[in-house]
């Protein structure tokens, strides 16, 4: 795969590629259900209350009741998809995920939206940064975070089928296409490599994966070839193309729109450690935002192109 | 079978699992004793005379559905199920052994149980959760919900419990084991749970106050609920229920019977 994105023509909302596939999948199949804590409007769930207003378990502003309730549906033979504001869904109902769902092995797909930064001005309560991080403590369960519509659409196909507890996270701040379309746009535990290079590798996550592209092409500029991997699937990692990244590079940044601590950055770490030791640099969220807007908080951080090839060019000049 | 001695085969049963639950806990130096106890009739009743349930095939898409929210008595949990044929009486000498699948608290690698549980509140959204599942399968199957009365304190109960009375969930049927204890002291004064029956109506819910040690108010308790409504059965229960030093005792939450206690309990359980 050889994708750039120099200009993006145009950016998506990653909500509706979701949307959108839940809604073709629960056509096809009795047993998909969605289930929410108030949030139709904020998981874009309004077409698919339409088309199955009896699938659609809205049990109101209530996230722990809610995460039970998808197990119970669950054990009762449905393919529950769980579609709560991120911070709420794994903050609020932590050891619901872990008892009823991961612990249980029950096949509940919890969609963690508008997660990161993503509420950008409503503040830290309303951010998710933490969710990597605590979901990767739990055992069993898988963490995919697609990095645009096409994967979106087919992160969402495999979790259905996926008989297994799994963390979705799904984008809000929109996001140009990385990926190709149709089937192949996701697998899980497969990490993609959309930019070959040997100089540095950056290993980037959902919102994050484009402007790895474009710190990519600024870094080749300064004749840098760097190597741009997308992982997807967080938990379980790929390793295999991380420990490739790191003898065939020698550096790796990563770079995720969460804290820093515990999440993909720990665990592309915590791989290169124990195979292939390279020097790293891990670019996330270091502390709770300040005002302001989405965009306006990943330049704060860092998190944009600029701050990537810095962290590029440093490791570099070791 | 003649009202009376399916009443007798009940206390019998229910007298053998208390007798199984002591020497599963002398013999562990592990459990929780009181409410193992206080909760046995009502699994007695539910297990022999209620649930549709087949031990050769627990996970029949079509049972009912039965859930110990306070999963810390699995001790009576387990020789239930053992009893009624989900696995072999034998099995329970391993209770909290290493490796045993027969763990402190009650997970789905033991036939016949539904769902993991420890944690206290996370039952009852799960029995929600089955419930509605019966509801758009249009299937038949009931749910039934086992709650301590000191987990109420816990505020996921409560969400379910709207949830439920907002659905009118007639499929589901929850049971408080209302033993007046918690682990470290009375639920009154604790943090108060009265006036309990007048909170799930509130709630939505029909609510049936009973003797929880008489299996056949109890049996009457669970038969169907009235239509569009949830049940809430609140069995007054004794802590400790069936030993006389046992019971009605805090510390009995889940002290562990010495080797002459265990004579003695079983002597009384006889």
């Amino acid at each position: 795969m050889d994708a750039q994105v120099s200009k993006p023509a145009s950016t998506f909302d990653c909500r509706v590629a979701f949307a959108e596939t839940l809604i073709a999948l629960a056509e096809a199949d009795e047993r998909i259900v969605a289930v929410c804590n108030d949030s139709v409007g904020s998981s874009n769930l309004g077409g698919f209350q339409k088309l199955f207003p009896d699938r659609l378990i809205n049990v109101g502003i209530a996230e722990q009741n809610m995460v039970g309730v998808a197990a119970g549906l669950a054990n009762g033979g449905f393919i529950p998809f769980v579609c709560g504001a991120g911070p709420f869904l794994t903050g609020r109902a932590l050891e619901q995920i872990k008892v009823d769902v991961a612990y249980n092995g029950f096949p509940v797909v919890l969609c963690g939206m508008s997660p990161g930064m993503a509420y950008g001005e409503l503040g830290p309560t309303h951010h998710s940064i933490e969710d990597l991080s605590w979901l990767r403590a739990i055992d069993g369960l898988a963490i995919v975070v697609p990095a645009d519509p096409a994967q979106t659409s087919a992160a969402v196909r495999w979790a259905a089928k996926s008989g297994t507890p799994c963390y979705l996270r799904i984008g809000r701040t929109k996001v140009p296409e990385v990926t190709p379309h149709g089937s192949d746009a996701f697998a899980f535990e497969r990490a993609d490599v959309l930019r070959d290079g040997s100089d540095v590798s950056i290993v980037a996550t959902g919102v994050m994966v484009s402007r790895a592209l474009s710190a990519a092409e600024m870094l080749a500029e300064r004749g840098l070839q760097a190597r741009v991997i997308n992982i997807s699937t967080i938990k379980p990692l790929d390793e295999a193309t991380i420990i490739s990244a790191a003898r065939e590079t020698g550096a790796i940044v990563t770079v995720e729109e969460a804290t820093i601590e515990g999440g993909l950055g720990a665990a592309v770490a915590a791989t290169v450690v124990r195979n292939a030791p390279v020097p790293m640099r891990m670019l996330g969220v270091t502390g709770f935002a300040p005002t302001g807007t989405a965009e306006f908080l990943f330049d704060h951080f860092g998190l944009n192109a600029d701050g990537i090839v810095a962290a590029a060019l440093e490791l570099k000049a070791r | 079978m003649a009202a009376a001695e399916h009443s007798r085969r009940l206390r019998e049963q229910s007298a053998e699992i208390r007798r199984s639950v002591v020497e599963m806990i002398g013999r562990a130096r592990l459990g929780h004793i009181g409410g193992d106890f206080s909760v046995a009739d009502i699994l007695t009743t539910l297990f022999f005379a209620v649930l549709k349930l087949d031990p050769a095939q627990p996970e029949a898409p079509l049972r009912d559905r039965f859930i110990l929210s306070k999963g810390h008595c699995a001790a009576a949990l387990y020789s239930t199920l053992a009893m009624r044929g989900f696995f072999p009486t034998a099995m329970l000498k391993t209770f909290i052994q290493p490796l045993s699948v027969l763990n402190g608290h009650p997970n789905r690698k033991v036939p016949g149980v539904e769902a993991n549980t420890g944690p206290l509140g996370h039952g009852l959204p799960i029995g929600v959760g089955a419930a509605i599942a019966a509801k758009l399968a249009k299937a038949s199957w009931r749910v039934f919900v086992v709650l301590g009365d000191g987990e109420l304190q816990e505020g996921s109960n409560w969400e379910a419990a709207m949830c439920a009375g907002h659905r009118r969930l007639d499929n589901l049927t929850t049971i408080v084991d209302r033993n007046r204890l918690q682990q470290g002291a009375r639920t009154e004064d604790t943090n108060q749970l009265e006036p309990l029956a007048d909170r799930w109506r509130a709630f939505g819910w029909e609510v049936i106050v009973c003797d929880g040690h008489d299996h056949s108010a109890l049996y009457d308790a669970f038969q169907s609920a009235r239509e569009g409504r949830p049940r809430c059965v609140i069995a007054n229960t004794i802590k400790g229920k069936g030993v006389s030093f046992i019971e009605d005792r805090v510390e009995w939450h889940h002290k562990v019977p010495s080797p002459e206690q265990v004579e003695l309990a079983l002597k009384e359980l006889a």
